[in-house]
């Protein structure tokens, strides 16, 4: 029984099929990032691991049990989720947003308990926030902005975490300032961390498993060194590049070659 | 030792914080009280506030109860009550639909109860008393709503269909409105008009005992979802993976928008802008969680509409005229100075 898994897992907006039929097994404790062209359908298939988008057939499993006859709250206690580009709410400081990560484990007459502050300020400093948790949130750069999110959603305390695309808008040195703190997640209390992922050469350093997303389905996965090669990128993404292995760290490293810019090289 | 110091500090901060907006929902309720008071001062008869205050603490023979206790008292305290009720109705509303220029007079909820009080006004008020008026008018609104809503639904209510939807049935029905008032007997016309405008002439404590339910039972019910109002405030994603029900909750917060705003307007009339500024001022006064921002709604709502009944029926003496009118005109200076002070902030 995985942790999480989809059992012929079909997707659609309307009637057009987005994920068709799929069978796809999450590693427990590991980081497993999704890649994709742009309308390959690993944000809908993420989204939908999240109970957010309701199966046309099949189902999502977490541990065993269909999170979609699982209450929203009780989804909510087990796994949380990042969405892409979120709205910035007028007039909330860096606090507030963490505390509302705990609403799931509140009844609806309870304010916040001192277990909740406990944890909402253990977060706070594992994330470096502590000095912003007084800060309105939108007078944050966007770096801090996207920790904050990340604080509420870790304020979860879940075993799992899905982020979609969660460095987008960010500068390289924060993307991997993010990605980084992630790992530092996983290892250390050997969360599961599921992610959409644009930067492929990041995707390749950072993920345990990877899943290539294409034609309604998964087109490859496994480790990144087993993946990852120039066939599946020009498959998966209509590349041309050529794959060597990353100075540092020994992952597969893309170097898009293209076509116009090839020849005079050559 | 440094640690604790500085969580005693933090903790000081917090306090501090807290007892900021108590001390500006304490200068709220003070000066609601003196709006109040004066409300039962000025009119056709001056009666002087200390007179007031000694009336109510029973140091008075009793000259003035006819004035105050007839006349002044059940109006005055229905004005609160019909501004508090709108002005939650549209905190709750914008933050349901997100969009902070939505009020129940924008998406048609007032237009529904316009209707209802209109038909009835026009063909039914001749033969069955003018008792049941409010009755039309909560079924107008709930009729309307629901209808919205049906319209809306599509796998579930997104805010912008149902704001768009709302526009437009506000339209129609406004046309529906005019088109009733036109085919009425001529006789009604003008009270239609003023219904229309809104006003609280000659409200009893009958009227008073009659609204006060919906008031006592939705704000409360306000405020017990004020939870789901700070998680809807992240957007709709961010709610759900935190476990929050969006439809149900979405229909509920509804539904308590559709009760408030029915209800208020059934017995003041078609007030509009109170359920779009008052809840903006709420904001601007820096609530930052929907518990307090309630409080502050009821607050500001409730003298806004004391104010301005109080202007409407003093102004123009011996005129009485519809506090609708004078809303915009008290709300809107407000607005601008808030938005003004805080001009910085954005």
């Amino acid at each position: 029984m995985s942790i999480l898994e989809t059992k012929n897992l079909s997707l659609a907006y309307d009637k057009d099929k987005i994920i068709d039929n799929l069978d796809l097994k999450i590693p427990e404790g590991e980081i497993t990032i999704f890649i994709g062209g742009n309308g390959s359908g690993k944000s809908t298939l993420l989204n939908s691991m999240a109970r957010l988008l309701k199966p046309m057939e099949g189902s999502v499993e977490l541990r065993g049990e269909d999170i979609n006859q699982l209450s929203t709250k009780e989804v909510a206690k087990k796994l949380a989720f990042l969405p892409q580009s979120s709205t910035i709410p007028e007039g909330i400081t860096v606090r507030k947003l963490v505390e509302q990560g705990r609403y799931p484990y509140q009844k609806w007459y309870q304010a916040s308990s001192s277990e909740d502050q406990k944890i909402v300020e253990k977060v706070l400093k594992d994330t470096g926030l502590l000095e912003l948790a007084d800060r309105d949130l939108s007078s944050l750069s966007g770096g801090q902005r996207q920790r904050a999110w990340l604080a509420m959603v870790l304020a979860q305390d879940t075993e799992i975490i899905l982020l979609d695309e969660p460095t987008t808008y960010l500068d390289l040195s924060h993307q991997v300032d993010l990605l980084d703190l992630l790992y530092e997640l996983n290892k250390k209390d050997q969360r599961t961390i599921i992610m959409v992922l644009h930067d492929l050469n990041l995707a390749c350093r950072y993920a345990d498993h990877i899943v290539a997303v294409k034609d309604k389905g998964v087109f490859a996965q496994g480790k990144p060194e087993e993946v990852i090669d120039e066939e599946v990128i020009k498959e998966v993404f209509d590349l041309n590049c050529q794959i060597v292995s990353d100075p540092v760290f020994g992952t597969p490293l893309c170097i898009p070659t293209g076509k116009n810019k090839l020849s005079q090289v050559v | 030792m440094f640690t604790l110091s500085g969580g005693g500090l933090k903790l000081m901060l917090k306090n501090l914080k807290i007892s900021r907006e108590l001390i500006l929902i304490f200068g709220l309720i003070l000066l609601a009280g003196l709006i109040f008071i004066l409300s039962l001062s000025f009119g056709s008869s001056y009666i002087s506030p200390v007179t007031v205050i000694s009336h109510f603490l029973g140091l008075e023979a009793g000259s003035y109860n006819f004035t105050i206790n007839i006349l002044r008292l059940p109006r005055t305290l229905m004005a609160f009550l019909v501004g508090a009720a709108l002005s939650v109705s549209g905190l709750i509303l914008q933050a349901n639909i997100k969009n902070p220029l939505a009020s129940p007079d924008i998406i048609g909820i007032t237009g529904g109860a316009s209707a209802g009080a209109i038909t009835y006004l026009s063909f039914f008020s001749a033969d069955y008393g003018i008792g049941g008026l409010p009755f039309a008018a909560i079924l107008g609104a709930a009729v309307v709503s629901a209808l919205i809503y049906f319209l809306a639904w599509q796998k579930g209510v997104s805010s912008i269909r149902l704001v768009l939807i709302g526009i437009g049935i506000a339209a129609a029905v406004d046309a529906l409105v005019t088109m009733i008032i036109v085919f009425s007997p001529i006789s009604t016309t003008v009270q239609s008009y003023v219904w229309l405008t809104g006003s609280i002439y000659g409200t009893n404590w009958e009227d008073l005992f009659q609204f006060l339910p919906w008031v006592i039972i939705f704000i409360p019910l306000a405020f017990a979802f004020y939870k789901s109002l700070n998680l809807l405030a992240l957007g709709d994603k961010v709610a759900a993976a935190l476990g929050l029900n969006i439809q149900l909750n979405r229909f509920l917060l509804m539904t308590i928008s559709v009760a408030l705003a029915g209800s208020a307007v059934a017995y003041a009339g078609g007030v509009a802008f109170i359920g779009l500024i008052a809840p903006h001022i709420a904001r601007k006064m820096g609530g930052k969680s929907y518990s307090i921002l309630i409080i502050y709604s009821v607050l500001s709502g409730g003298m806004i509409f004391m104010a301005a009944d109080l202007l409407a029926r003093t102004a123009f003496l011996p005129l009485d005229l519809p506090a609708g009118v004078f809303v915009s005109g008290i709300g809107a200076p407000f607005f601008i100075y808030l938005l003004y002070r805080n001009r910085n902030q954005f």
